[in-house]
């Protein structure tokens, strides 16, 4: 048997996680190596690990999240952090005070990591700019899910081994998808060929500026994906009627279970989460053998925990 | 740089560390092996090979990594930033006798950390420590149970030990750190 001792020269630099763009191929996989140790805390006896012990998070959370929010916090906990949730609804953030204003008030009860979410894109980066505790984006307006586009990622790599040479459709609401774009970034750096699949009214303005093909025609490209991500048509970001009815929607870009069949028998079934059952996918096929939506729930918490472990890493270091 | 142990020395010392643990532990199936990432799951899975050929029987075998255990991960002054890599544990460590094997005990550091990540896997019946070289600069109080081979090197020297599996050739050398 050859046993390689991996000499691990790589350094990760990033006290903040603030999109997937900004980073390279090697810290993504640098990442997803970590989240990869990171499995087994929650498989057994005792799931928790100290590696943050002493340590505060914050949820800082400007938009309604239940699972991106109790997945940071179960990754801050199963790393023995602790955790304060701070949502819009019950704190002074309702009573007119500002972000940064928030901010320093947690900062000054001693917070080691903020994540945030908030319906502004750019915030992270602003909040990351005035002050001192990590940033870790949970999702900024339309701009970035880091993590969300990581956990997918990764559960790409786990069923199918490398995104190397991959075809994978992203359908639907593209233009209001921040994991449409993470993803983007992260499938396209670790080699997968990326097309956004949606109705004109739901692509972005400047989808040509992207690294991505485009279609509006789910049975046109189907039977060619490795991969197919269905996103969630997001209502309450909606102006006007960007189609006609949700029936028609569905008909056309809706995963059924008769458009399965034209696509390859092993073809992996994705979806963000939450499900709007019979909209963008129906039930049959979300609770298939194709699907692991559960799988990326899972996968969310080994890669939140990496991502905190990681940015506290790069903190310490810096204070050196 | 000089070298204090050569192929074949190594090899009779893993051969002695073998039947030393096999004459302390009365039944085998209690036996589990827990190499520590990186070198001392090498040594793991020598000690069970030589212990499964010698009592022909299976002996169970896992390895640990104790990167989320370690005490200087929020030291500025400490290790480059180390890597978290996957336990790899398959069986219930609850009742066994565990070897725990490394390849040189220093500071006592990692076996520290190496028991607080195994009590967070189960309870064993008992942890014992098995390493290739024992040298001096104890900084807790923890001593090995099987201890290969023991030297008195002064703190500024560094013991490296080589294995085949890893590095291409079994050898223990000693320089000094600059």
């Amino acid at each position: 048997m050859v046993l390689k001792i991996k000499h691990n020269q790589f350094q990760w630099q990033h006290k903040h996680l603030l999109g997937l763009r900004e980073l390279t191929r090697e810290e993504i996989t640098h990442i997803l190596d970590t989240a990869k140790g990171f499995e087994q805390i929650s498989a057994r006896a005792v799931k928790k690990a100290p590696p943050l012990r002493g340590k505060m998070v914050v949820n800082l959370f400007f938009e309604d999240s239940t699972r991106t929010r109790n997945s940071f916090r179960l990754a801050a906990n199963r790393l023995s952090a602790d955790t304060i949730d701070f949502t819009q609804k019950n704190s002074s953030v309702s009573k007119g005070e500002t972000l940064l204003d928030t901010a320093k008030n947690l900062e000054a009860l001693g917070v080691d990591i903020v994540v945030i979410r908030h319906n502004a894109g750019g915030a992270p980066k602003l909040l990351s700019k005035n002050i001192n505790a990590c940033v870790v984006n949970a999702g900024d307006g339309c701009c970035e899910h880091p993590t969300q586009g990581l956990l997918d990622v990764y559960t790409i790599r786990q069923k199918l081994g490398t995104l190397e040479g991959l075809k994978i459709a992203i359908v639907g609401d593209i233009a209001h998808s921040r994991v449409a774009r993470s993803d983007l970034w992260a499938m396209t750096k670790l080699g997968a060929e990326v097309t956004f699949v949606a109705p004109p009214t739901l692509l972005p303005p400047n989808v040509r500026d992207l690294p991505v093909k485009v279609s509006y025609n789910l049975d046109e490209v189907i039977e060619q994906m490795d991969v197919i991500n269905m996103l969630r048509i997001q209502f309450e970001r909606m102006g006007g009627n960007p189609f006609p009815s949700i029936r028609e929607y569905s008909r056309y870009f809706g995963l059924t279970a008769e458009r399965m069949q034209r696509a390859k028998p092993d073809i992996v079934v994705m979806h963000p989460g939450p499900i709007n059952r019979g909209v963008e996918i129906e039930s049959e096929v979300a609770d298939g053998p194709n699907s692991v939506i559960l799988q990326q729930v899972t996968n969310g918490l080994n890669v939140r925990m990496a991502v905190l472990f990681l940015v506290n890493q790069a903190a310490a270091s810096q204070t050196a | 740089m000089s070298i204090i142990l050569n192929a074949s020395q190594i090899n009779s010392i893993l051969n002695n560390l073998a039947e030393q643990i096999l004459s302390d532990v009365p039944k085998i199936e209690d036996l589990a092996i827990v190499g520590i990432r990186s070198r001392g799951e090498i040594l793991g899975n020598r000690l069970c090979d030589l212990l499964s050929h010698k009592t022909d029987k299976d002996i169970l075998c896992g390895t640990l990594d104790i990167t989320m255990y370690r005490d200087d991960l929020n030291d500025p002054q400490g290790a480059a930033q180390p890597l978290v890599r996957t336990t790899e544990i398959d069986f219930d460590i609850d009742n066994k006798t565990i070897i725990l094997a490394d390849d040189v005990l220093f500071t006592g550091r990692s076996a520290r950390a190496a028991l607080d990540a195994l009590i967070d896997l189960g309870r064993p019946k008992a942890i014992k420590l098995a390493v290739l070289v024992d040298r001096a600069g104890r900084e807790f109080p923890i001593q090995a149970d099987y201890a290969g081979y023991k030297t008195d090197v002064a703190p500024d020297q560094r013991v490296q030990v080589h294995f085949v599996e890893s590095d291409g050739k079994d050898e223990v050398e000693v320089d000094v750190v600059e």
